[in-house]
């Protein structure tokens, strides 16, 4: 199809809503906040509007590198997790009758609604010593006597992944309900065992909406910021918790405004290098 | 005997029957077409021989071995969906080759194989290719190819071709046929078509709305004598009349009295019975011509479409579709009186 290009202002209209609140809402903070990252910092006061890099030259300390190395590696650990769990539960899910279908995409939607404090409170106490799973487990004779799991590094991860998991599900939903169900049904009659069936074909299909699919649940993850604080150890905090520090506790803005840009430049170049490891054959269909 | 047999076969889903009391027997190297209406269940038998659905009831031999709970993917047989199913992710020859390598066959072999296939259903040289390079026609080929990879001990092949428009559809019939022909494999091919069961199968399995099989035959028998009115309808145009028998071995429809050669076991005198005629065996001749079988009316319609005439009579009430070629083409008009002809030979007596 050809369609006639916009003429004039008022041809153009539809097109500035979109762009007005992208600057608005995206640009113009995100300008305020890469300008802040190069002011100076005014110790007791607010900042100094001087151009200097002397806050990305503060950045490169062992701590600064540690926890962000430690945020990146935990949201794609959670990622990964969500999208293993999620993707095989999603396909179960979209073979299922339409109404069962829709009771579980309610219950899952109806998490969302839960805040992340109670979340974290939650898991903390499920995980506890003292009202936590592991006496159900002592009661089973699985274990001697009952332990604390929580704060620790697998706590944070339930906790991430709990939180993370409806968005996996929702994500990956619209592809695999629209997968074409003769597909596996193909691949069982040239002699794919079902598990086989699984792998080659359904996941191998939708090898993209999977790598979207992790690209976004990692993006969510990275700007964890409670979680961290209720159901990590100090070693477990992530970016997020120390930029809010800086920003926040010790009133150092430009500092925290240059975390928070080197974070997202590097967490973009994490996202791009998964995009384009992801991409199609040509002419392949989305 | 090898070949496919089906014993008593029936399949629910839930409180609906899909398939019900299907006892078939498909010799070996036939080409066979399920045909039938939609929700017939001629899809749901062919789910069925596949081993993509489990029967209810009944069970099924292939050359004698009971396959009834074998799963689909250790039963070797290639089929081809109505969505054709290509893997959107691989290329033509990874798709061809893709049950080769499921079989672990090495790289080598599987890509002699499919350039072998490919120049089978004559697509030479578009292994590299992607799916979604191909046209309708093309994708058809690679399914047929991707199917028949592992020289599969049965053929199934459901509607493959209701997605072509009509000129493509009639090129690939024909090259189904000779292809089946030429590699001798026992095929089954779902179709709503009539004509294109007509035209591809050497026997045809005719299913009703009542989920049964109503006919099985080559396709001249099914049409020459079909085993009832929904068959009779079903194929072709028949021109049906509803009527009683006569204790003279007469069928008596309205005031009428007509003599029919045959009479098919079983029927009782005093029972009612369905005449079928075909239209091409109905000859017509001016108005006012008596005598047995002689039927007089009125030309309600004439349609001319080159090929052939149907010209449609009124005869007291009982409608009747005569056809003829432009050769013999009877000189009628809307409106003028005519006489038609039902050859005893040609009145095939059905129950009703």
């Amino acid at each position: 199809m050809i369609a006639e290009r916009p003429r004039g202002a008022l041809a153009r209209l539809p097109l500035l809503y979109p762009a007005v609140v992208l600057i608005v809402f995206f640009v113009i903070p995100f300008g305020i906040m890469l300008a802040v990252s190069f002011f100076r910092r005014e110790p007791g006061g607010f900042y100094l509007a001087e151009f200097s890099l002397t806050n990305y030259a503060n950045l490169f300390t062992a701590l600064f590198g540690r926890v962000l190395a430690f945020s990146l590696f935990i949201s794609a650990f959670c990622a990964l997790l969500c999208v293993g769990l999620g993707f095989p539960f999603t396909y179960l899910l979209t073979r299922m009758p339409r109404p069962r279908q829709v009771v579980w995409l309610v219950l899952l939607v109806s998490v969302l609604s839960l805040s992340a404090v109670i979340v974290a409170f939650a898991w903390s106490i499920m995980l506890s010593q003292t009202a936590g799973v592991s006496n159900l487990l002592v009661r089973l004779k699985l274990l001697a006597e009952p332990r604390s799991w929580s704060p620790g590094f697998w706590a944070l991860v339930c906790g991430m992944a709990y939180l993370a998991f409806p968005y996996t599900v929702l994500v990956l939903y619209p592809p695999l309900a629209r997968l074409d169900p003769h597909l596996p049904e193909a691949a069982r009659t040239l002699g794919a065992s079902p598990l086989r069936t699984f792998f080659t074909v359904v996941v191998g299909s939708l090898r993209r909406a999977i790598i979207a699919t992790l690209v976004m649940v990692f993006a969510f993850n990275l700007g964890t910021y409670l979680l961290p604080q209720i159901l990590g150890r100090p070693q477990h905090w992530t970016l997020s918790v120390l930029i809010t520090d800086e920003a926040i506790y010790r009133s150092n803005l430009p500092l925290a405004a240059a975390m928070a840009v080197f974070f997202m430049v590097v967490s973009l170049a994490l996202v791009g290098l998964a995009m384009l490891g992801g991409r199609g054959r040509p002419g392949e269909e989305a | 005997m090898p070949g496919l047999y089906l014993e008593n076969i029936e399949k629910r889903f839930g409180g609906v029957v899909a398939v019900r009391e299907v006892t078939l027997e498909l010799p070996q190297g036939r080409f066979v077409c399920f045909l039938g209406p939609s929700g017939c269940g001629k899809t749901t038998l062919l789910r069925l021989i596949a081993g993509l659905e489990r029967p209810s009831r009944g069970r099924i031999f292939l050359d004698e071995e009971d396959i009834t709970e074998q799963p689909a993917h250790r039963r070797r047989f290639g089929m081809v969906f109505q969505s054709l199913a290509l893997f959107p992710h691989l290329t033509v020859e990874e798709n061809i080759a893709y049950s080769l390598k499921i079989r672990n066959v090495a790289a080598a072999e599987r890509r002699r194989r499919s350039e072998e296939l490919l120049e089978l259903v004559r697509l030479p040289g578009y292994g590299g290719r992607g799916i979604a390079q191909l046209s309708g026609g093309q994708r058809q080929r690679v399914a047929i190819a991707r199917a028949l990879a592992i020289e599969p001990r049965l053929f199934l092949l459901d509607e493959p071709l209701s997605a072509l428009d009509a000129k493509l559809r009639e090129e690939m019939q024909l090259e189904l046929r000779l292809l089946q022909q030429r590699l001798g494999i026992t095929t089954i091919l779902v179709t709503h078509d009539q004509r294109e069961a007509m035209s591809l199968a050497d026997w045809i399995v005719v299913m009703g709305t009542d989920n049964r099989v109503h006919q099985t035959g080559t396709p001249l028998e099914i049409y020459r004598r079909p085993a009832d009115a929904f068959v009779a309808g079903f194929i072709g145009t028949s021109n049906l009349l509803r009527g009683v028998l006569g204790k003279d071995g007469r069928v008596r429809v309205g005031g009428l009295a007509l003599r029919v050669e045959t009479l098919p076991a079983g029927m009782s005198p005093g029972g009612e019975v369905t005449l079928s005629i075909r239209p091409e065996e109905i000859p017509l001749l001016p108005g006012g011509r008596e005598g047995e079988n002689h039927l007089s009316g009125r030309v309600t319609f004439v349609r001319d479409v080159g090929a052939s005439i149907e010209i449609h009579l009124d005869c007291g009430g009982i409608p009747l579709v005569s056809a003829s070629t432009p050769k013999n083409r009877p000189d009628l008009r809307q409106g003028d009186a005519a006489t038609a002809f039902l050859p005893p030979a040609a009145c095939v007596v059905l129950a009703p």
